[in-house]
């Protein structure tokens, strides 16, 4: 250990209960001064429970089974409850995943900020607003004096990360801890926290334990990353040793998940399958003792676009974009106030639910959670034999037990998979369950919403291209929902930007990506993660 | 001769017992709930309170197969008393120890002379005040010093032929089982203790009944014993009987409201604010008034004593349950707007699946935790409300058996001197057992069914 | 807010209405005033001319709808209907069938019962949030599941008894306070020991059902926050737990709060406090049929003045909420 090392772990062992299985099985890595050390993985690796321990704020069933964790030359392990309050907040900082409810929901922003500073510092009633003020203005929040009387949840999810990180910087920690700050946030924000992280760690020489999943960010941000999957780290190095030369075959997986950006997918489809013509989604906004109608919420306004057949739009856009009410309509999910959507050549906005029922065979839909998206309580075969049976696939029970074998070997399951339960599988597998319970009733469009957000990165690929597998396969076409560019390429032939309910930009794929016109668009494109490799040299 | 007497109510409680077995047979299709229940039953208390529950509800329905004796000979020995109008049910053959010998007033637990003075006649034929030997208890004591010994002799000699008889019942399980897969983790120790112990209870109640009154006699002479378990059957009853009531309503109303959303939703938001609006002691007060008038006005119809608190006891079931299924449905209708939100709904649609498939395939099975654990709270609700209705004055029918009625007595009761402690207690500790093992069940049912503790418990 | 509150109020017309149909029908439609006359005078050999009389004196001689004998407005307004159905609607409860003024019964009786059921509201209330914390700060110990499974035992226990147990032991046994009774003058003498029984009744349910609210407030991402800024575990509990905990715990009493007026039936009629409740179970125990009713409808406008009330505290409670 030299003077240089702020944070030593060694040997560290997290396990569940007194004699249960062990969740974090032995790690040891340091951080030095004023570097960023990336600890990555995915769901369920550990890396989490490894910060957890450092913080020493396990849930009460986990418990720190061996190891040390020495900071500076302080044993963490070795500290009473009392004193380890003191190097909380103090001595190591920390900021989590979800800003929306890492806050006191009814205690205003400076009363929080207050807390952290009356605890570990001397400072004089008269200084410590001042003291607030500035550290608002060093995280970029404006306005600071009249934002610390806010509460959270007049703030943004991205401006609530940086009252979090004016928390954690209030006391000039020797140790920031990160835990995913960035994966709750749409991209634009995702990269102005980034940048002020990087800035603040510059500014303050901060050490940084940085925990995240996204290979995107760790090029960007670490000096050295370790990496780590059940429990167990499996390498670390400085980044651009790790991104040149990775040393085991799970690190290139999960290099090799952010798929450059220099191969394209060119438009080629002549006839439109889809085309949607200045839709409008509006909700009424009510108001008054009466509940008149005094506006409209524009969730989606004045949408055009086309799908060809056997082609792939990508439709993008953040939170809140409308990109997902726009793929719900299509399929008479949600109402709709105005436009026109033609299917095949046929206009279906105003068919009732019985003459829509035929296109319901044509026109089926991929969800983002594939937790969510199957019924618990039902096995595969019930789950994927329902639509069969609703929209009259299928002869007969031999005909559609042989149709849902042949489609569960397509997407690489096996056929006794029918008989199980959703909970029986990962969330990767149970995407593909997804697919081959849209694929069963023949559709010609199927809409896709974030399908592969929900899933780890070295999953996604896999996912991806099974899409596109069965797209020259089948000739199927796809509306391709979603908010991260980087999978783009790989799949798209077209691309249409969303913003606010409106389209600001569409195009070729290649066009899009090289040469953004709209600033929107420019500005997604630069908040992108790049890939590492193209990063690293 | 016996001539068999069919109540409402018996009927109910069997096509009740028939229909949830019938349930239970059709769940262990399911793996999943399968290992719900499963997980219910590895936990000790779970174990424990279901057997207590069950036990129970043997008495109930033992108690809910009725019949009148036709009349003897006349001169038959001293007990013909019993008259054809008298409605018995298997439950009083098991108990006729307790039945049959009756006292003219209150007398302690285990007395073998009476709780009140009496002008007794000397051998020398003067008159005297003195507690008067009782008429049964004790009878076979030609000295009264030998009542302790007697009783701790009797005493073992009960809990020895109840431990016999578990046994015998533990043996016989345990040959059931050979075949499977040892324990596969159900406790089914600690079943085994409760049997035996409720098996000792029983046979120490019933051997014992036969020399003394384990818990005293009441104002008439009555057994306290044989009371406050006849008051099984009702407190039982009302509880299961009740909650069914609550349970259309609350699924179908709670279910479509959620469901359609619209003017369905605003319609049964309207129904259950206006209902719960009312205060329900209130509202079951002015119901059972009315049921009262009803009765009444219509006597000829209730000829017999048993019909009509039989009829008022229905009546009764009715108005809980008509006035407490709010509660549930509002729970349910919450629970359906969220399910109906979530992406395997959705995707249902997609496949434009009827609107009936989609609440039997999807919403029902995924809201059903929430009626279940409300099913097993609302029971321990009910039989707790019986007593303090029936105490208040609006619940069973006073001739009817039931812990109310004997806390009502109370009140009286302790206000003597001496007070009279026992049937108070004897009711407390019955009504306290089952609903106590009712909380512990429903609590039981929640951990392995709800979804928010089934995740803290990871 | 004002517009709010309007829309709230209109909405508790149709509410209103409502139980006034229910009430309506079930005392006059299900039931005949003839029928109600027979159980009054008890006995089965009754006239005709006594029923009628009974009738006359209590006003319930009149058609139920519509009285074609009347004139004018009189065809809708002398009837039962009109006359001890709308007017409940005004507030104007009219007279018991014993002939005493309801409303006036109403203001003499409503003070014993909030006597005693304020008292025991706040006092449960305190208690059930101080034992619920308690429990949570030793949560995952064994402390916790003992005083879980107390609580289990005390919940499983009919309010009876405990009303019983504490008469027989406090009153009786010890002799500490009166057994029951009520004298304005004095009033704490009389409403201690009801009040300690309300409590005590209501500690099972309360600490079970705050705790289940207080742990899931603990596992919250803003908890864990607090602790990684060194935040004391008191100060956790005190300052951030207890504040967020304490909103769904205050808006699920405050639809109680105007209901304290009517007091509770059984602890009233025990303890003989001449309040509402007792007043009410005489009333059913008397088959006072008008009395019931009022009652019915003084408890379902109340019930709806603390909806509004949660409502509103929830506004004032949780920043997070505006009322639109």
């Amino acid at each position: 250990m030299t003077n240089n090392t702020v944070l030593q772990v060694n040997d560290l062992k997290v396990r569940v209960g007194q004699r249960g299985h062990e969740l974090v099985k032995g790690i040891s890595f340091h951080i030095d001064q004023g570097e960023i050390f990336a600890l990555v993985g995915e769901s369920g690796s550990g890396k989490s429970l490894t910060s957890l321990s450092i913080m020493r704020l396990l849930p009460n069933a986990l418990q720190v089974a061996g190891g040390s964790i020495v900071l500076r030359d302080t044993h963490l392990f070795r500290l009473t409850e009392a004193q380890m309050n003191d190097v909380r907040g103090k001595r190591i900082a920390m900021i989590f995943q979800e800003p929306q409810s890492s806050l006191n929901p009814v205690q205003t922003i400076g009363d929080q900020l207050k807390e952290v500073i009356q605890l570990h510092q001397d400072i004089a009633a008269s200084e410590m607003n001042q003291k607030m003020i500035s550290l608002l203005e060093e995280v970029g929040i404006p306005e600071p004096a009249a934002r610390l009387k806010w509460y959270p949840h007049q703030l943004s999810g991205g401006q609530k990360q940086r009252i979090m990180i004016a928390m954690a910087l209030a006391c000039e920690p020797e140790l920031l801890i990160a835990d995913e700050p960035t994966t709750a946030l749409d991209v634009t924000i995702q990269r102005q926290i980034l940048e002020l992280l990087d800035k603040l760690r510059k500014s303050h020489n901060l050490s940084v334990l940085l925990i995240t999943h996204d290979m995107g960010v760790v090029a960007e941000m670490a000096d050295r990353v370790a990496v780590m999957q059940y429990g167990e780290i499996l390498e670390q190095a400085d980044r651009d040793t790790f991104f040149k030369n990775p040393q085991h075959e799970y690190s290139r997986r999960l290099i090799n998940s952010l798929p450059g950006m220099d191969h394209y997918l060119s438009a080629n489809s002549q006839d439109n399958l889809l085309s949607v013509d200045g839709l409008k989604i509006w909700f009424p906004k009510k108001k008054g003792i009466l509940q008149r109608t005094v506006g409209h919420t524009k969730a989606v306004d004045d949408v055009s676009f086309s799908v060809g057949k056997q082609e792939t739009l990508a439709l993008v856009g953040e939170s809140g974009s409308g990109k997902t009410t726009t793929g719900k309509a299509i399929l008479r999910l949600n109402e709709i106030y105005g436009g026109s959507i033609r299917f095949d050549g046929q206009e279906i906005t105003d068919l009732n639910r019985k003459a829509f029922m035929p296109l319901r065979r044509d026109i089926q839909i991929i969800f983002q959670d594939p937790f969510s998206s199957m019924n618990p309580r039902m096995s595969i075969r019930e789950i994927i034999e329902e639509g069969m049976l609703s929209l009259e696939v299928g002869q007969n029970e031999q005909e559609r037990e042989a149709t849902m074998q042949r489609l569960l070997d397509r997407v690489g399951m096996l056929p006794e998979h029918l008989n199980r339960y959703p909970h029986e599988f990962s969330g990767g597998q149970r995407q593909r369950i997804a697919i081959a319970r849209a694929l069963a009733v023949n559709p010609k469009l199927i809409i896709c919403d974030e399908p592969t957000s929900a899933l780890d990165v070295s999953i996604r690929g896999q996912v991806l291209d099974l899409l596109r597998e069965l797209q020259d396969e089948l000739g199927v076409s796809y509306l391709f929902i979603t908010h991260d560019l980087s999978i783009i390429p790989h799949l798209a032939h077209r691309v249409a930007v969303m913003k606010n309910g409106q389209i600001v930009e569409q195009g070729a794929t290649e066009q899009i990506m090289r040469s953004p016109q709209h600033p929107y668009t420019q500005q997604l494109l630069a908040a992108a993660p790049r890939s590492p490799l193209e990063h690293a040299s | 001769m016996i001539k068999p007497v069919i109540l409402w109510s018996d009927v109910l409680i069997y096509l009740l017992v028939i229909s949830v077995v019938a349930f239970l047979i059709q769940l262990r299709k399911r793996p999943q709930t399968r290992e719900r229940w499963r997980s219910v039953f590895t936990s000790k208390v779970g174990m424990v309170s279901f057997v207590v529950i069950a036990f129970y509800v043997l008495v109930a329905l033992l108690d809910s197969l009725h019949y009148r004796e036709a009349l003897p000979p006349s001169g038959e020995g001293e007990q013909t008393t019993a008259y054809s109008s008298e409605v018995k049910s298997v439950l009083d053959v098991v108990l006729h120890n307790l039945h049959e010998s009756n006292e003219k007033t209150y007398s302690a637990p285990f007395a073998i002379y009476s709780f009140a003075k009496e002008n007794l006649e000397a051998d020398d034929g003067s008159i005297y005040r003195d507690y008067p030997r009782l008429e049964h208890a004790g009878k076979h004591l030609d000295d009264p010093s030998e009542r302790t010994g007697d009783i701790l002799w009797r005493t073992l000699v009960a809990l020895m032929t109840g431990l016999l008889i578990a046994a015998v019942l533990i043996g016989l399980h345990k040959y059931v089982l050979r075949g499977s897969d040892g324990d596969n983790g159900i406790p089914w120790k600690a079943a085994y203790i409760t049997i035996a112990i409720l098996s000792m209870f029983t046979c120490w109640v019933i051997q014992l009944s036969e020399f003394y009154h384990v818990m005293g006699t009441n104002k008439v002479g009555a057994d306290v014993m044989y009371s406050s378990i006849k008051a099984i059957r009702t407190g039982v009853l009302i509880g299961t009987l009740a909650t069914m009531v609550t349970l259309p309503f609350a699924i179908i109303l709670g279910i479509s409201a959620g469901y359609f959303k619209g003017l369905v939703d605003d319609i049964v938001q309207y129904l259950y604010t206006t209902l719960s609006s009312i205060p329900s002691i209130l509202l079951i007060a002015a119901s059972v008034l009315l049921v009262d008038v009803y009765i009444e006005t219509n006597a000829e119809e209730f000829n017999l004593t048993i019909l009509r608190s039989d009829f008022k006891f229905l009546a009764l079931c009715a108005i809980l349950g008509l006035t407490s299924w709010t509660t549930l449905c509002r729970l349910l209708r919450a629970e359906t707007l969220k399910v109906s939100q979530l992406e395997y709904v959705q995707a249902a649609h997609a496949f434009g699946v009827s609107h009936g498939n989609i609440i039997s395939r999807h919403i029902l099975p995924n809201i059903t935790h929430i009626i279940l654990i409300a099913l097993v709270l609302d029971f321990s609700m009910f039989v707790l409300a019986e007593a303090l209705l029936s105490y208040i004055g609006v619940g069973v029918d006073p001739s009817m058996h039931s812990w109310g009625n004997m806390i009502n007595a109370a009140r009286s009761e302790l206000s003597r001197d001496p007070f009279v402690w026992w049937p108070v207690i004897s009711a407390f500790l019955l009504m306290f057992t089952l609903v106590l093992a009712a909380n512990l069940f429903s609590d039981e049912v929640r951990n392995a069914f709800d979804p928010r503790t089934v995740k803290e418990g990871n | 807010m004002a517009t709010y509150i309007i829309r709230r109020l209109l909405y508790a017309i149709p509410i209103l209405i409502g139980v006034n149909l229910l009430t309506f029908a079930l005392f006059f439609m299900v039931n005949t005033p003839d029928q109600m006359a027979r159980v009054q005078l008890g006995e089965k050999h009754v006239t005709e001319a006594d029923i009628e009389q009974w009738k006359a004196e209590r006003g319930y001689d009149q058609p139920l709808f519509i009285n074609s004998e009347a004139e004018g407005m009189g065809t809708l307004t002398q009837t039962i209907f009109f006359e001890k159905s709308i007017k409940l609607l005004a507030f104007e409860f009219g007279k018991s069938d014993e002939g005493r003024s309801i409303s006036a019964d109403i203001k003499e009786r409503m003070w014993p019962s909030l006597a005693v059921s304020i008292p025991t509201f706040i006092v449960g209330i305190l208690v059930n949030i101080c034992v619920a914390l308690l429990v949570v700060m030793f949560r995952a110990t064994s402390f916790e599941v003992a005083a879980m499974a107390l609580c289990v035992m005390l919940l499983s226990i009919s309010p009876v008894f405990y009303v019983i147990g504490g008469q027989f032991f406090f009153a009786k046994l010890w002799a500490l306070v009166p057994i029951s009774g009520y004298l304005p003058e004095e009033p704490w003498r009389f409403v201690l020991l009801p009040v300690i029984v309300g409590v005590i009744a209501g500690i099972g349910a309360g600490t079970r059902l705050y705790r289940t609210v207080f742990i899931e407030e603990a596992n919250k991402d803003y908890i864990r926050t607090a602790r990684a800024k060194g935040v004391p575990e008191l100060t956790v509990l005190f300052r951030h737990l207890l504040p967020n905990g304490m909103i769904p715990v205050l808006t699920s009493v405050v639809v109680i709060i105007p209901s304290l007026f009517m007091g509770s039936l059984l602890v009233e009629s025990f303890f003989g406090i001449p309040g509402l409740g007792s007043y009410t179970l005489d009333a059913i125990n008397a088959q006072d049929f008008a009395i019931v009713r009022s009652m019915v409808f003084l408890g379902s406008v109340l019930y709806i003045i603390g909806l509004l009330l949660t409502d509103i505290s929830y506004t004032l409670v949780d920043p997070r909420v505006k009322l639109s």
